[in-house]
């Protein structure tokens, strides 16, 4: 007979520790497809781990593929605090895309100091307008946001889609629908010399810095708690319900459409149709993994970039389908959710 | 009939530990067939843990549990296992009900007596015996009515054929009162009284001295984990009990005269719509002093919830006139906090307190563009601390310490951090919304003493209360609610229980109408 009993509270080494082993037992899950596909199963994963972080290069990679896994899973981090299930990071991720590629191609001119911020703020404020809608319909009118902001994501693609058809299309881009590039001097500056890794993930570092600051040190991140947890109780106590929560989405879109930026302007130089893998979404995992937390959002994303990345050099040489990298990220999110439990609760059997 | 009724429930030595805590201390407790048994303590005197042992959900380190079956010799219950206890006749129903919103009283009570697989319900069956228990028991309920439609003392009689309709001979009420209105504890009472003359054994969990009295036979005490007295409700003075249960004597609270000072709040023929079968405001005219408390009477949702939302600036913007110290009083809970009304809600836990957030935020929460909590948009933690501190010694909040979440502690606790909150504001007016409602003794003193306290210094105060002796033993003034009308407040001083309850069953004049 197994029984739970809640827990009083639960200290930090406990909460680490089952996240920590919840990870662990997603990849000891992962080993039994491993295992059929007639791969390896140690050699795998010492090759993935080789592919994530074994050389400068690995290392590097996998850190620009956290770099938009950050901002996005900030940006549910934050929402999802405040109990606004904003689904929207993929459509306002490619709105702060167009935002930047609108500012930052040549539309205005001027020197790095003034048009790396431009092309940051017009991104930011993209994915925050984008977000407004769903936000105020949620609040004033009850409309859920996980549909909205949802089914936004395919409206912003296809409206992405005709700019690049159209007023967006590189005239010089040989027929291919993909935007002029940004200006040199309005891109983000690399930080390892010869790598692909840029000025993103340190704007990623200092999102997460600031919002963690935000959320427990400023008024605002109490409101932002304090209606995410009981807003009948906040609206009684006198915290303005649409205001924070206009603010709550204005901050969670601003930094999806940062990502968006910072992939433009940081890595591909130029908008085109497939510029996120997913990021949007793989974002909510990372912010799950991270347990809402803003300072865990950058661990959580590193790990599921670090997945993806060395998945891929393990796909290659033992040819089992990098789509395990997929199911090594699924995994890891149903195990997180599931420490969650033994977290709160003390297990006793009987 | 046999001198002493058949044993049913034998409970023996039971000892519960969890960690350093001994919530039940070898506790030895017999319930007798047709008796009623009152299971009396504060709030962590140990109740829920020896029940929650009862059902099976804990077990206990020492002791057993042993039920009799139809009048025989008691036989041992396996520990741990919630199946046997329910198999065994025992029945409990909650403070908070397990009730399927979305189905009929019908489907709720069938739910569960059938295996998972039947094919059906068999409601025709499960009708005609409902029917057969409504009759007998006197708890009647339309079968074919959705659950979720239903009012809350209704629901408690879903819960209670749900049992009875399992075959229960030993029920398990925790507070069931909580919930009702005055009228309907009569009502539940006169069906407990009932169902003990059929046999039925009842153990009646609750902290309120008046309704122990006044339906049970045997009251059995626990305090600080231990069972401290076991005797027949008879002969037992509220007085005795109350110090048995807390450990001390408990001095009422008393109210010293006052002369009232100049007028304060003014409500001027004030109407607010009602909504969802709730009475809302129809013409209220009412004056508070300062510094003298004026008890709202009334059944529940006759117009108490539209007046606590006008004060508490909830609710819609009224007509008429309302004003405090001459201005009128604006919408919205800042603006109302601001003209200077401190507000205890109603529901402490939905609307009071927001449970994740720590004491200390909770204390900080109404406060929070003030220079005393804030600079420049930033929290001032040091200063938020320092004022919880203060605040958990001054009005005595056991929790363990300004940062622990709010939702640890118990209701009493959470309402004394309310309290300190609205208190600490130095409020002019304060709304005291059923402030004591399912408090301990111990609690609703230190509620009481704080209110009067409140008084002294010159604040008014609109205490709304189903409680009638909390009205008559803190109020200046009383007004009855009744279908969004405020009577006239009269006096306390020559107002009877009886007068009182002429005026909230509606003025004979009115009645004609």
């Amino acid at each position: 007979m197994i029984r739970f009993e809640p827990r009083a509270r639960a200290s930090l080494a406990l909460i680490v520790g089952a996240r920590l082993a919840a990870l662990a037992t997603a990849f000891a899950l992962a080993a039994i497809p491993l295992a059929a596909a007639g791969a390896p199963v140690g050699r795998s994963f010492w090759l993935m781990l080789q592919g994530a972080g074994g050389t400068l290069f690995a290392l590097t990679e996998t850190l620009t593929r956290a770099t938009p896994l950050i901002l996005t899973g900030l940006a549910a981090a934050v929402a999802f605090r405040a109990r606004l299930f904003n689904i929207g990071a993929e459509g306002q991720l490619y709105a702060g895309a167009m935002a930047a590629v609108a500012v930052g191609s040549g539309a205005v001119s001027g020197g790095p100091l003034l048009l790396v911020p431009l092309v940051l703020l017009a991104a930011a404020l993209a994915g925050a307008a984008l977000m407004l809608v769903p936000t105020v319909l949620k609040v004033r009118l009850g409309v859920d946001e996980v549909v909205t902001t949802l089914l936004l994501n395919f409206v912003v693609l296809l409206v992405a889609q005709m700019m690049l058809e159209g007023p967006l299309k590189d005239p010089m881009g040989g027929g291919w629908p993909q935007s002029e590039p940004i200006l040199d001097q309005a891109m983000l500056p690399p930080i390892v010399e010869r790598m692909r890794l840029h000025g993103g993930f340190l704007l990623g570092l200092l999102a997460c810095v600031v919002a963690h600051v935000l959320m427990t040190r400023s008024v605002l991140g109490l409101r932002i708690r304090a209606v995410g947890e009981n807003a009948t109780a906040a609206a009684y106590a006198g915290i303005p319900i649409l205001p924070t929560m206009l603010a709550v989405g204005a901050l969670s879109g601003g930094l999806a459409g940062l990502a968006g930026a910072s992939e433009v302007a940081g890595l591909k130089g130029y908008l085109t149709a497939d510029l996120s893998r997913g990021f949007g979404y793989a974002g909510i995992v990372v912010a799950m993994v991270a347990g809402l937390q803003p300072l865990a959002v950058v661990p959580a994303a590193i790990l599921v970039a670090g997945v993806f990345v060395g998945a891929d050099t393990m796909s290659r040489t033992v040819g089992v389908s990098n789509y395990i990298a997929d199911l090594i990220v699924a995994l890891a999110l149903v195990c997180v959710l599931v420490s969650g439990l033994f977290v709160r609760f003390r297990v006793r059997i009987a | 009939m046999p001198k002493t009724p058949p044993l049913v429930l034998r409970i023996d030595g039971v000892t519960k530990r969890f960690g350093a805590l001994v919530a039940n201390d070898a506790i030895s407790l017999d319930l007798r067939a047709g008796e009623i048994l009152a299971l009396l303590g504060e709030n962590g005197a140990g109740k829920s843990t020896l029940m929650n042992i009862l059902f099976g959900h804990y077990v206990a380190d020492e002791g057993t549990i042993a039920v009799a079956r139809d009048g025989g010799a008691p036989e041992p219950l396996p520990p741990g296992r919630p199946g046997a206890a329910l198999a065994a006749g025992i029945g409990m129903v909650h403070q908070h009900f397990a009730l399927a919103e979305s189905l009929t009283v019908l489907e709720n009570v069938a739910l569960g007596t059938r295996p998972v697989w039947s094919p059906s319900l068999r409601l025709g069956e499960a009708r005609a015996r409902l029917g057969r228990l409504m009759a007998e028991s006197g708890l009647a309920v339309d079968p074919d009515r959705r659950v979720g439609h239903l009012t809350v003392g209704e629901k408690q009689r879903v819960e209670i054929l749900k049992v009875l309709y399992r075959g229960a001979r030993i029920l398990v009420l925790d507070e069931p009162t909580a919930v009702l209105t005055p009228g309907e504890v009569e009502g539940l009472f006169a069906v407990l009284r009932r169902l003990v003359a059929g046999g039925l054994a009842i153990v009646f969990i609750s902290h309120k001295l008046g309704e122990v009295t006044a339906i049970a036979d045997r009251v059995a005490i626990l305090r600080g984990g231990r069972k401290v007295a076991d005797r027949p409700v008879a002969g037992a003075s509220r007085a005795e009990l109350a110090t048995l249960m807390v450990g001390r004597e408990i001095a009422p609270s008393r109210r010293a005269p006052r002369a009232p000072g100049p007028p304060l709040l003014v409500l001027d023929a004030v109407a607010v719509p009602g909504e969802r079968g709730r009475a809302g405001l129809d013409g209220v005219s009412l004056t508070v002093h300062e510094g003298e408390i004026v008890g709202i009477a009334g059944v529940s949702g006759n117009g108490q919830g539209a007046l606590a939302a006008l004060l508490a600036g909830t609710g819609p913007r009224p007509g008429g006139r309302a004003t405090l110290r001459g201005a009128a009083i604006g919408s919205g809970p800042g603006a109302v906090m601001r003209a200077g009304i401190g507000r205890i809600p109603e529901d402490r836990h939905h609307e009071g307190v927001v449970p994740s957030l720590s004491i200390a935020e909770n204390l900080a929460i109404e406060s929070l563009g003030e220079p005393s909590v804030s600079r420049l948009g930033f929290l001032r933690w040091g200063a938020i601390r320092a004022r919880a501190r203060a605040a958990i010694t001054a009005y005595d909040v056991r929790c363990p310490g300004p940062d622990a979440p709010i939702r640890l502690l118990s209701g009493g606790n959470i309402q004394k951090v309310i309290l300190a909150r609205v208190l600490d504001r130095s409020p002019r007016l304060i709304l005291a919304n059923q402030p004591t409602r399912g408090l301990d003794v111990g609690a609703t003193a230190a509620v009481h003493d704080r209110l009067l306290q409140a008084r002294e210094r010159g604040a008014g105060v609109v205490l709304i209360s189903e409680d009638l002796d909390e009205i008559l033993g803190l109020s200046d003034r009383v007004g009855v609610m009744v279908r969004g009308r405020l009577s006239a407040p009269e006096p306390v001083e020559g107002l009877t229980l009886e007068r009182l309850g002429l005026l909230m069953g509606g003025s004979p004049e009115e009645r004609a109408a």
